[in-house]
């Protein structure tokens, strides 16, 4: 009640400062930068952030603040225009959304489906700053609450989500989930640093690979590789079926899933050190869970755009907690949103709620606000902007690959990063090709890092603890949140293992030949051995034990798979094969030719550096693959040219440069 | 063996080169004959957005801007990777000497290079210094485990088990590690921490027992909880007086450094090979901890020019003031105190170098 009595003052406080012309002004200029960076798949706010920070010195605090903040608060919505229309996770925010938001593109109602995201995230967002606006009092004990165990539970009701996700054949779920984590553990280990599946004469692994090459990869190449071979829109018979307003109706009719879903984002969100990287998918599975009616999920089901949506705008506020509270950043644009802040005069920690609280509470709100207008606007632009999804998809793939391309290369800024964007995305389109579980396989990549550091520390501390005694090592265990969380697991995945049959993440896939599949499968193994030899070789033992298990595990599951293979008769759903019969089957052009269009822009690039390779790319694939006139050639080239060559000097960006800059010293963008 | 004595006499040539160069520049070439008009000065960041190094280039970049010949637009830009070596080995490879890309490294940057990571392709007598931050550290104990030290810290370290959460044995974490160790304490770390904060946030919840932190983010985040008495500053590291004695630590007078603790217990003694290398370690991980450097083959009036401009910008009338909350208050040095600077930090006796190898080896199984 006392902190109430201080919280009103405060919160009136903060709306006189939100609410004046001039800041109100600074907040509108944040969401429209927000939503411009935002779109740009594996950009996101620490590029945008670090674009307005030498503006922020000798800023008012609030003018500051309501800029940086409208910038932050629009990122996870404004992506969703890339995952619901091109199939291309923008960032660890909209993985989930890719699931239902594309199918819905291909059937022709991306205006539907955009509206639906963008109205969950509006309210999601408001429903974010109301209850934060209570919960930061009372948050800091809660935050110290969820110590090594807590979280690791939390990671492991994340991972049970693939028993919701694993598809037709479970054993097949826990192998990607298995591969995902697996290629997650790649590179130095968080421990001690021990290089797992990487050596020293090709360093570029030793930080692992970035979450933005792996959502690329596994999601938007084989998805975009598929339409292109199909030669027509997105939407496959050219229209839009449904409209925005439909949308709308949607939500009106899922508003509790809404706004269960967006109490899950804040609790999730305000727990540190999870990152807000599995918020997506425990809504995902929560509502997957919890539709009992005529669920399509993984072919088109509004409520599996409604779920993700709603949580992950409330996230970003729940975020705030860890944020402001502690000094504790929960992504990397929190990092530098908290450099922003000292850049104003404020300093992340206690004092926040105890001296600053209205500056907190302008923060709250202002994000509040930045996600009404943000995601209003979105709502206004959705019908329009789905018309890309009516569009000839040919004509678009240089853009995307552009686009994707560029994405990539923000990871390291080296060439090798679009080497792994191909390594991965050959991945992604055979495990989308046989039909192994690509949602698993993120969500164990996601969670690989998360789930290896906390079960050694929560041992290790357990064990130290274990020195005095089995009752303080239990009672350190055992917490009352860790039994509660295990309880949720536990039934989640029950509820999950039961509505499983119904969700095909990959859809519906018919069989037919065994050698292709069963290859594939083998390959898998080999990889599982090669990745368990690698780990038993390592000689830290602190290092060694999770790549160690995790590929024994996968390894048994994937043998479990051949020899079930070995068995089955060819109509199995084990051999499921795009390439037996189908859309893909049936498609006009082959997949081969179609990768070697995109293989043909990495080689270019590492020719001539990513500029000279795009355009030539452009012009060659619009005039010969896409059959465009030379015109329509030349203007749409000049286009993409100049937007990317904008917006990297805006964002002060380099290209990938190729051999010839090895050779040649060039000017920018050139070299 | 052959090949490191070329190494060291080639850095030592190389070294009175740059500093003849320095002298003979600031004698005849003057700094203004440098003009930096309308052009952009790319300050490369071998981190992440929102670290120590970042918060501490973003502090500067504005300023230097201003006290640049011409003004030009500082530009900060972050190229993390592989333990900062990758930025780094990339700058040593590509920068041009124009003065229109400059490094900013820190002690997680030296470390790499003083332990012979095979990862690092840099070496430091190829950079010419513009500019050395120093800054410091302090352990801090809960209440209770303070108290036991306060009344016979040889029984404290006997009779207890400490927790630490920690980044990682080869870092900056080496320090304290070291430090703990010998006063005979048996501090358990917990490693795979992102950055020191979620140290602090374990020590709050009370996973770990013990716990330190930069100065800069002790006075931010380990003050408050002394004040509300749920944590307790045990020692600093100290820090360097002109003659390279380690003195109490100016940002905190009250508090004993490493050394007097490590006088007052039996088990841990201030020479030998293991404090000899506690000390390298330690200048080259606080007081010599972040440096602004050029490229070695850039012209002497463009150096000139930034230590200029960096001795502008710490003579400030405002600098102290601007400074406190997000440096500290250490030196920030330039000129011939940042070349001694960068040669503490970054020359470490091949005794302590090996000394530090074998006890990562031995405790942490850590080989290099």
């Amino acid at each position: 009640m006392e902190a109430l009595a201080a919280a009103l003052p405060a919160l009136s406080e903060a709306f006189a400062l939100i609410l004046q012309p001039t800041q109100i002004g600074f907040l509108i200029v944040g969401v429209l930068l927000g939503l411009s960076v935002g779109v740009f798949p594996g950009l996101g706010g620490i590029a945008g952030l670090s674009l307005v920070l030498p503006f922020i010195y000798g800023m008012d605090s609030v003018s500051g603040l309501a800029l940086m903040v409208g910038l932050v608060a629009v990122i996870p919505t404004s992506d969703t225009f890339a995952s619901v229309l091109m199939g291309i996770p923008g960032s660890s925010a909209s993985q989930a959304t890719v699931l239902d938001g594309f199918p819905l593109a291909k059937r022709g109602q991306a205006a539907r489906a955009l509206s639906a995201a963008f109205v969950s995230s509006l309210i999601g967002g408001l429903f974010g700053a109301i209850v934060l606006t209570f919960f930061v009092l009372i948050a800091r004990p809660l935050v110290l609450a969820f110590g090594t165990p807590e979280l690791l539970m939390v990671t492991i009701l994340g991972l049970a989500m693939v028993g919701t996700l694993a598809g037709r054949i479970p054993l097949k779920g826990v192998a990607a989930a298995g591969l995902g984590m697996m290629v997650g553990a790649i590179g130095a280990a968080p421990a001690l640093g021990s290089g797992r599946l990487v050596s020293a004469e090709w360093p570029y692994l030793y930080d692992g690979l970035q979450l933005v090459i792996v959502g690329l990869g596994i999601f938007a190449i084989p998805e975009i590789i598929a339409l292109l071979r199909q030669d027509r829109a997105i939407s496959r018979d050219g229209g839009l079926g449904a409209g925005w307003l439909d949308g709308l109706r949607d939500w009106w009719r899922h508003k509790w899933l809404s706004l269960r879903c967006a109490v899950i984002g804040v609790i999730v969100g305000v727990i540190p050190g999870l990152g807000g990287s599995v918020v997506d998918w425990i809504a995902y599975g929560h509502t997957v869970q919890t539709s009992r009616r005529n669920p399509e999920f993984g072919s088109g089901d509004i409520r599996g755009v409604i779920g993700p949506e709603s949580s992950n705008n409330a996230k970003e506020g729940g975020g705030l907690v860890p944020t402001l509270l502690f000094g504790i950043p929960g992504s990397g644009s929190m990092a530098v949103f908290i450099g922003g802040m000292i850049l104003l005069g404020y300093e992340a920690g206690p004092q926040m709620i105890t001296n600053d609280l209205d500056i907190t509470y302008t923060i709250v709100w202002s994000l509040a606000l930045a996600n009404v207008v943000g995601a209003g606007l979105c709502i206004l632009l959705s019908q329009p902007i789905a018309r890309l999804t009516t569009i000839r998809f040919t004509l678009l793939v240089p853009f995307l690959f552009m686009l994707i391309a560029f994405a990539a290369f923000q990871s390291r800024q080296s060439l090798e990063d679009l080497a792994a964007l191909a390594a991965i995305g050959m991945l992604g389109i055979f495990m989308r090709r046989f039909d192994w579980s690509r949602p698993a396989f993120l969500i164990g990549f996601v969670l690989a890092d998360q789930a290896e550091v906390y079960t050694y520390q929560a041992v290790q501390i357990a064990m130290i603890k274990g020195r005095k005694g089995t009752a303080p090592m239990l009672e350190f265990l055992f917490s009352p949140i860790v039994i509660a969380i295990l309880v949720i697991t536990i039934v989640s995945v029950w509820l999950g293992m039961r509505q499983s049959k119904k969700i095909l993440p990959e859809g519906d896939i018919s069989s037919g030949r065994r050698a292709a599949p069963l290859s594939f499968a083998l390959l898998l193994a080999a990889f599982f051995a090669w990745a368990l030899i690698d780990a038993l070789s390592i000689s830290v033992f602190n290092d060694k034990v999770f790549p160690a298990t995790i590929s024994a595990v996968a390894l048994l599951a994937t043998l479990a798979i051949i020899v079930r293979m070995l068995l089955a008769p060819p109509e199995s759903a084990l051999f499921a094969d795009r390439e037996a019969a189908g859309e893909d089957a049936d498609a006009p052009h082959g997949l081969w030719p179609t990768i070697a269009w995109f293989a043909s822009l990495l080689v270019l690039t590492s020719l001539f550096g990513f500029i000279i390779a795009i355009t030539l790319f452009f012009v060659i694939f619009l005039r010969w693959r896409a059959g465009a006139s030379w015109s329509r050639t030349v203007v749409l080239s000049v286009c993409g040219i100049a937007f990317i060559l904008t917006m990297a000097s805006l964002l002060n960006r380099d290209f990938p440069p190729g051999l010839l800059q090895n050779y040649l010293t060039l000017p920018w963008p050139f070299g | 063996m052959k090949t490191e004595n070329q190494r060291t006499s080639g850095r030592a040539h190389k070294g009175v080169m740059a500093m003849a160069a320095l002298a003979a520049a600031s004698l005849t070439a003057p700094a203004w004959a440098v003009d930096f008009s309308g052009q952009t000065v790319e300050w490369v960041i071998p981190f992440s957005e929102g670290g120590g190094s970042d918060k501490w280039a973003r502090f500067y970049a504005p300023l230097l801007s201003e006290a640049l010949p011409g003004q030009p637009n500082v530009v900060v830009k972050n190229e993390p990777g592989a333990g900062s070596t990758k930025g780094t080995n990339d700058f040593a490879k590509n920068a041009a000497p124009d003065g229109l890309t400059i490094l900013g490294t820190s002690g997680s940057t030296q470390f790499p290079f003083l332990l012979d990571d095979p990862r690092v392709q840099y070496h430091y007598a190829d950079f010419q210094i513009v500019l050395a931050s120093a800054t410091g550290g302090v352990a801090y104990l809960p209440p209770e485990l303070a108290e036991e030290f306060a009344a016979d810290a040889d029984a404290f370290a006997a009779n207890n088990t400490f927790i630490y959460g920690s980044q990682g044995a080869t870092r900056l974490d080496l320090v304290p590690l070291l430090a703990w160790e010998m006063l005979g304490m048996d501090v358990e770390p917990v490693f795979g921490l992102k950055g020191r904060g979620d140290g602090r946030l374990m020590f709050e919840r009370g996973d770990a027992n013990i716990d330190y932190q930069t100065s800069s983010a002790y006075l931010n985040g380990v003050v408050p909880l002394v004040e509300e008495g749920k944590a307790v500053p045990m020692m600093s590291w100290g820090s360097l007086d002109e003659n390279g004695e380690i003195v109490r630590d100016p940002t905190f007078p009250d508090m004993p450094t490493f050394k007097e603790v490590c006088e007052s217990v039996a088990a841990c003694e201030t020479s030998g090979p293991a404090w000899d290398a506690w000390v390298a370690f330690f200048v080259a991980g606080f007081p010599a901890q972040k440096m602004v450097f050029l490229p070695g083959e850039t012209d002497a009036e463009i150096v000139a020019a930034y230590s200029d401009a960096f001795k502008a910008v710490t003579e400030r009338d405002d600098f102290a003031e601007i400074s406190a909350a997000r440096l500290g208050v250490y030196p920030q040095s330039t000129g011939e105190a940042a070349e001694t600077q960068k040669a503490l930090g970054t020359e470490v006796s091949d005794e302590a170098k090996a000394f530090v190898k074998g006890w990562l080896k031995e405790r942490y199984g850590v080989e290099l």
